[in-house]
């Protein structure tokens, strides 16, 4: 995914950012069904890898289109791939 | 096929148009290949125009819409007598429920836009959507205030949402998702929309045509209609034969 910020937010401002909206839409018990992880950031180019249960795709993709700030600061976070594995998804981009 | 993708309802400031251009470039990159720009009803032609051009530069298809707040059905018929055609797209912001079912069923109205924060005053119920079943306006949801609500007051809104989605499926009223984005920040890729949709009931395959089948559908029906050739709906001028002189 990319992040669409003013600010550079590090791999930690991230994740809370994800979490943040993943708890705030769906509450702890939603966000315990996730299994989310980070796989990968790049600061440079502000991307990222994350994993997730299928199961929670929808939750997760929801999630991430509700956010609208990381580390205080406005952005937005843009789906660019969904893939099975790791593999495929660099496949993909 | 490939899907195009459109957002109805970007809110753009005409005064501004340094903004103006980056909100549509960004809509181009994010992956739209229609965008409607709202206007309000007493906004000049060279305004469009200049919105028109920009689209064009950021390569990205451009449909004209307006934004009606009629107070009385009475109201609502002037307005569409003026306007319906100068515009691709009417909009009916429905404040009182007489406007909102004189708009359900008049087949000059495109969108049914109702009051996000005011919950009393959405009337999107099963009266309504009968009538708007009966005509050509279809629902929209703009998911702005998804995004800039926090607490109760997005519980109360994806709530009703919900309830309004659940009615329009039933009586088969097409729902158009659109981002109601004034900045850039507030702009999603289309299946990000179509992420967000989902919270309020729509499944995937209702809430991708809810981003590109049902609005793109809407802009080419009234560009027919809009069109020289345009007789009667089934009917129109395909090839104009030679003038037949009286001997």
């Amino acid at each position: 995914m990319q992040v669409d910020s003013d600010g550079a937010p590090t791999p930690k401002e991230f994740m809370d950012a994800v979490w943040g909206a993943v708890t705030k839409l769906y509450g702890e018990h939603g966000a315990s069904l996730t299994g989310l992880a980070l796989i990968s950031y790049n600061a440079e180019e502000k991307t990222a890898v994350i994993r997730t249960a299928l199961a929670a795709l929808d939750i997760v993709r929801a999630s991430l289109a509700s956010i609208t700030s990381v580390a205080s600061k406005a952005a937005a976070v843009h789906v660019t791939a969904v893939s099975g594995t790791i593999k495929a998804l660099h496949e993909k981009l | 096929m490939k899907r195009t993708f459109a957002d109805l309802h970007l809110r753009l400031n005409l005064k501004d148009s340094a903004t103006a251009s980056r909100i549509v470039n960004k809509a181009a990159t994010l992956g739209y290949g229609l965008i409607a720009a709202s206007f309000l009803p007493e906004t000049r032609e060279n305004e469009k125009v200049e919105v028109q051009s920009i689209c064009s530069e950021a390569k990205i298809d451009f449909a004209s819409r307006v934004d009606i707040k009629p107070r009385t059905q009475e109201d609502l018929t002037h307005y569409l007598r003026r306007l319906r055609r100068r515009y691709e797209v009417i909009c009916v912001a429905c404040e009182n429920k007489e406007v909102a079912r004189k708009a359900a069923k008049d087949h000059r109205v495109d969108l049914l836009n109702f009051p996000l924060l005011d919950f009393r005053r959405r009337f999107f119920d099963r009266a309504e959507a009968e009538l708007a079943s009966k005509g050509l306006a279809a629902l929209e949801i703009d998911v702005r205030p998804l995004l800039v609500l926090e607490g109760p007051a997005r519980v109360r809104l994806l709530s009703n949402l919900r309830r309004e989605a659940a009615i329009a499926r039933e009586f088969h009223v097409p729902v158009v998702v659109s981002s109601g984005a004034a900045n850039e920040s507030l702009l999603r890729r289309p299946r990000e929309l179509a992420a967000l949709a989902y919270l309020f009931g729509l499944d995937e395959v209702q809430a991708l045509e809810a981003v590109s089948q049902n609005p793109v559908s809407i802009v080419k029906r009234n560009r027919q209609k809009l069109s020289p050739d345009f007789v009667a709906p089934g009917i129109r001028v395909i090839k104009e034969g030679k003038k037949v002189e009286k001997s």
